[in-house]
């Protein structure tokens, strides 16, 4: 235990010293203007993430708040895994698809996934829907281009050897593309992600919706609550890390043949 | 013997836009059952571009490849064992050897692709293997795994690209000597590219020699000592001597 500790300490040991600076520098300036609607105290930021249960500002709780953000994130992130994945397989594997879409894509891709909101409220109205969205929007691109780079710098190897095997087209492109793109497209996934989660709490400061961590954000904003803003920058700051680390240990393992081939 | 391929004619022409290079020039040769024919010359007469063609990798402008088996079905007569290993990195061993034997054409029941990729795991030596990746074997395991998953499918001839030429001198040889064994044993053909003389008069009973650019047949040389060959023979020396003057064109 005390072993383990130690080697912790030694590995994220410098990493963790500068977030202390910053936390001392913060708590040193709150203590000295001493005004909680610019810099509210570290103790009442931990305050309110200390009672993850109760309710914030007579609404939701942070628990449930941090649910619903993460099941609009996830929801928006799955459905466009599911588009992005076959679509960027198919652009891909044939230079014809890739003709037919590629300035399409292009276009699209460097729109900010928050400016769709205006039109995502005119077609699916105020709320989830509109929030899907917005989050599937900024989800899709990252796997999209991700998955079409890794079916293109697929060994042309591996593709005769399935050639000599007289695999079929869709036996080669489930047993050698796929499976040869996937590391380039877990990275997409992962960057994906990232974009989903800054995507759903923007989306939620929009106006109309009742919960979320960005819904959160907003409403303490407008009541000058800047200790629960800090506790919701907190969390979404810990999910983010949270994730990111998931996806790096599954790269890890699911793909530890990844330049060693 | 009943030649189990017979090479006909091939020839074959690249084009990249206006230039065309010419790499095969008519090339006519017949494998019979069971025989190790390595072929040879200098690079760039076309081998492995006549190998691939075999294989169904690539297409000949003229010619033709007669397989006596197969061709009736859709499954692969031949098989083809590559200069750098090509085995899936995600896939273990074992999947690697039956990744052949799973696929549609073959249609065979889990049983029999179990009792096949266990003969092949004995015969090269990898059980110990079976579920370890490629990039935990070293090079000779690796190139062995490769020959198991070609000769899994039971192709009628096992057509290798120098697949020992990146293994350093010892493996080599071990991999050299299974070959002959596996002959011995599963009754396979082999047709190989290789560009060691050394190797060619190690293995083959017969080395077909291509002259450069375009590839023609400039000689077919039959191999006559018994197995296991000695390099030291002096009858050995003389015919790997003979052999690398033919390739550099010197007589």
């Amino acid at each position: 235990m005390v072993l383990i500790l130690k080697q912790s300490i030694r590995k994220y040991g410098k990493g963790l010293a500068l977030i202390v600076i910053l936390l001392i520098v913060w708590e040193g300036i709150a203590l000295l203007i001493q005004n909680n609607y610019i810099l509210p105290r570290l103790g009442e930021i931990l305050s309110v993430l200390l009672q993850p249960a109760a309710p914030v500002l007579g609404g939701e709780s942070l628990i449930q708040n941090t649910i619903q953000s993460l099941k609009e994130v996830l929801t928006g992130f799955l459905c466009a895994a599911a588009i992005a994945i076959p679509l960027g397989l198919l652009i891909g594997w044939s230079k014809e698809v890739q003709i037919y879409l590629n300035p399409t894509i292009q276009i699209l891709r460097p729109v900010p996934p928050i400016a769709w909101m205006p039109f995502a409220i005119a077609w699916f109205g105020i709320g989830f829907n509109s929030i899907l969205f917005i989050i599937g929007m900024g989800a899709f691109f990252p796997i999209l281009i991700n998955t079409v780079d890794g079916v293109q710098g697929v060994r042309l190897r591996w593709i005769e050897v399935a050639d000599t095997f007289h695999a079929t087209t869709f036996e080669k492109l489930r047993t050698v593309i796929l499976p040869g793109a996937l590391p380039v497209i877990w990275t997409g996934l992962r960057v994906s992600f990232g974009v989903a989660w800054m995507c759903v709490v923007a989306a939620e400061m929009l106006p109309g919706t009742t919960a979320g961590l960005g819904y959160l954000i907003m409403y303490a904003y407008n009541l000058g609550q800047l200790q629960v803003i800090g506790a919701g920058m907190i969390i979404i700051g810990i999910i983010g890390l949270g994730a990111d680390t998931l996806f790096r240990a599954g790269q890890e393992r699911l793909f530890g043949w990844q330049g060693r081939e | 013997m009943e030649p189990v391929l017979s090479i006909d004619g091939i020839t074959k022409t690249f084009r990249d836009g206006e230039t065309s290079c010419p790499a095969l020039a008519g090339v006519s040769f017949d494998v019979a059952a069971q025989e190790i024919v390595c072929l040879m010359g200098p690079s760039g007469c076309g081998k492995s571009t006549l190998l691939r063609i075999i294989g169904g990798l690539d297409y000949a402008d003229a010619g033709s490849i007669g397989q006596t088996s197969g061709n009736k079905d859709k499954k692969p007569s031949a098989a083809m064992v590559f200069q750098d290993h090509a085995l899936f990195p995600w896939l273990t061993v074992y999947e690697n050897i039956v990744y052949g034997l799973r696929l549609s054409v073959q249609n065979l029941p889990e049983e029999e692709i179990t009792k096949r990729a266990e003969s092949l795991l004995d015969l090269t030596h990898l059980n110990a293997f079976a579920l370890s990746y490629p990039h935990q074997l070293s090079g000779g395991m690796k190139q062995r795994a490769s020959v198991a998953r070609a000769l899994a499918i039971k192709p009628s001839v096992l057509l290798m690209d120098e697949p020992f030429s990146a293994l350093d001198t010892f493996t080599r040889r071990e991999l050299e000597d299974e070959v002959v064994r596996i002959r011995q044993d599963l009754k396979t053909t082999f047709l190989m590219v290789t560009h060691n003389p050394e190797e060619a008069v190690y293995l083959a009973d017969r080395i077909v020699i291509l002259s450069g650019r375009p590839g023609v047949v400039a000689a077919i040389l039959p191999v006559d000592l018994p197995y296991p060959r000695d390099p030291a023979d002096p009858a050995f020396i003389r015919i790997r001597e003979q052999v690398t003057r033919m390739i550099q064109g010197k007589s």
